[in-house]
């Protein structure tokens, strides 16, 4: 490893419902980006598909993404899927998995010297349009997220993450943890037009590795029925905001 | 009606979103109900095209093989990059047409055990003329269809011959196909003939970036099928200086048709 370059693994939360060529295009991008800082060095790359208890609308069994995770990243050679989070009995706010992470990766670093390694969250710009939601973040996981951690974060298709780092007070105070990576070319082939080509028995060749491919046709997974899963529900973080019969508290 | 595709390019290289384009025609295609895909063709372009940038043929012809090793319709031919000038694509056309008629020709000829199948086939698929051979459909993007209009690339006679067989067309953010096939009276009167899909997925993943991406050291994985990622490395292929092959001289069909002048 260069001489004096921070250790560093990225740590990508998500639905992965299925995940696609396009998550994983998100970490060549970031360890492209970090390494040319010139400051760091990426070690690891980590899926964290969420668990079945996030109550997304269409997200199939954990089990199921966990699977095809693990086959997408079958010829990667420093991405690996891990399925603390999803094996979590109830949906796990995003701070704790990276606590959790950061913790395993300390203990792997305690006999080395050099500087520290560090976990940073990596994301796509669509992510932080999530701070805004009312209810969907808490204030001080928003400021441990940024300040004790960091985040890299990459573009995606008109979505600007310099806005809307700009637009969160969180982000702007701790702006020198937030890494932002230009995706020059629009590669908008996301998990929701892969389910939706699916549905439609369209192909989805291409799009995401072939074995995944195979998996998602052997089983049968995205459908019409599918995509009903979970209609109608709360998302499980805001469910936790405001439980049933409660005001939560910014309500008032 | 079988339909056979036929992408023509420079596939320099191949990347996911040619090998998209295929997928995205076979669905469209067959959607209508009309037809039938039963092969894609890639026919990369032969270094005689004196595209900049352009690396040697056997090279790009190795990477779209490893790219469709996993697919079980669309294969790779070699004759347009064999020929020792460059080929009108129109020629190329004509060529795999000739080659699909004879073929059909040969499979016809087998005799008694051939007839009987040809009936009950006629049976099974009454709208199946197996007199025919399939129809063959040039496969490309909008920007191709767009180059049409480009003064000395095209021949009239060729884009009229092109579209006598059938064009399908990718759309690629940025262009308006309809438009184009409005604006232009040789394509307006084969309108019937040209297929415009349209890509509602923005994917603007090009050969022309990820070469870019490759002269500065950066990752290409997943925009291309492993196997080709890794034989780019193997090989090492795309540089700052193999960008500049070709640099200095005229493409291929502008020197062509720039020197017939007037006829």
């Amino acid at each position: 490893m260069a001489a004096g370059r921070i250790p560093l693994v990225l740590l990508a939360c998500g639905s992965f419902n299925p995940i696609t060529n396009q998550h994983m295009r998100l970490f060549e991008l970031a360890r492209d980006h970090m390494h040319s800082t010139g400051n760091y060095q990426v070690v690891k790359g980590i899926v964290s598909p969420v668990s079945d208890g996030y109550g997304k609308q269409g997200l199939v069994s954990a089990e199921h993404r966990n699977a095809m995770a693990k086959l997408a990243l079958q010829t990667s050679d420093w991405i690996k899927v891990d399925e603390w989070e999803s094996d979590q009995p109830d949906w796990t706010e995003t701070v704790i998995t990276m606590r959790h992470h950061h913790g395993c990766i300390l203990k792997q670093y305690q006999q080395s010297t050099g500087p520290s390694p560090q976990l940073k969250l990596l994301c796509g710009a669509d992510f932080l349009e999530g701070f805004r939601v009312p209810g969907l973040w808490q204030p001080e996981d928003l400021e441990e997220l940024a300040g004790a951690y960091g985040l890299v974060c990459v573009s995606r298709g008109g979505l600007q993450p310099e806005r809307a780092a700009h637009e969160s007070d969180t982000l702007w105070r701790h702006r020198r943890n937030v890494f932002l990576v230009r995706e020059w070319v629009r590669n908008e082939a996301s998990a929701t037009e892969v389910r939706r080509a699916l549905r439609r028995g369209l192909s989805a060749k291409y799009l995401l590795p072939d074995a995944v491919v195979d998996y998602i046709g052997r089983h049968a997974l995205y459908t019409d029925a599918s995509e009903s899963k979970n209609q109608g529900t709360l998302l499980r973080p805001l469910a936790k905001q405001y439980p049933p019969g409660g005001t939560g508290g910014s309500l008032g | 009606m079988e339909v056979v595709l036929i992408a023509c390019g420079s596939f320099n290289p191949i990347t996911n979103m040619h090998l998209r384009m295929f997928e995205l025609a076979r669905d469209h295609l067959q959607d209508t109900e009309k037809y039938r895909v039963v092969r894609g063709i890639i026919s990369p372009v032969g270094d005689g095209y004196r595209k900049k940038g352009l690396i040697e043929a056997r090279h790009r012809v190795e990477m779209a093989r490893l790219a469709t090793k996993t697919s079980d319709w669309i294969e790779v031919d070699t004759w347009e990059s064999l020929q020792p000038d460059w080929v009108e694509t129109a020629k190329v056309v004509r060529h795999h047409y000739e080659e699909l008629k004879a073929a059909q020709r040969d499979q016809g000829e087998d005799g008694t055990v051939s007839c009987g199948k040809k009936r009950r086939m006629e049976e099974e698929h009454p709208s199946t003329n197996e007199a025919q051979p399939p129809q063959l459909f040039l496969l490309c993007g909008a920007d191709v269809l767009e180059s049409f209009g480009v003064p000395n690339l095209w021949k009239p006679e060729d884009v009229e011959e092109l579209a006598g067989h059938g064009v399908v067309c990718i759309t690629r953010g940025g262009s308006d196909p309809e438009k184009f096939v409005h604006q232009s009276d040789v394509l307006w009167r084969h309108r019937r003939n040209i297929h415009l899909v349209r890509e509602w997925v923005t994917n603007e993943v090009s050969a022309t970036h990820v070469r870019r991406s490759l002269r500065r050291g950066r990752s290409v994985r997943y925009l291309l099928p492993d196997a080709v990622v890794t034989y780019v490395k193997e090989e090492r292929l795309y540089s700052a200086q193999s960008e500049q092959k070709n640099a200095d001289v005229v493409l291929a069909p502008l020197a062509r048709y720039a020197d017939a002048g007037p006829s």
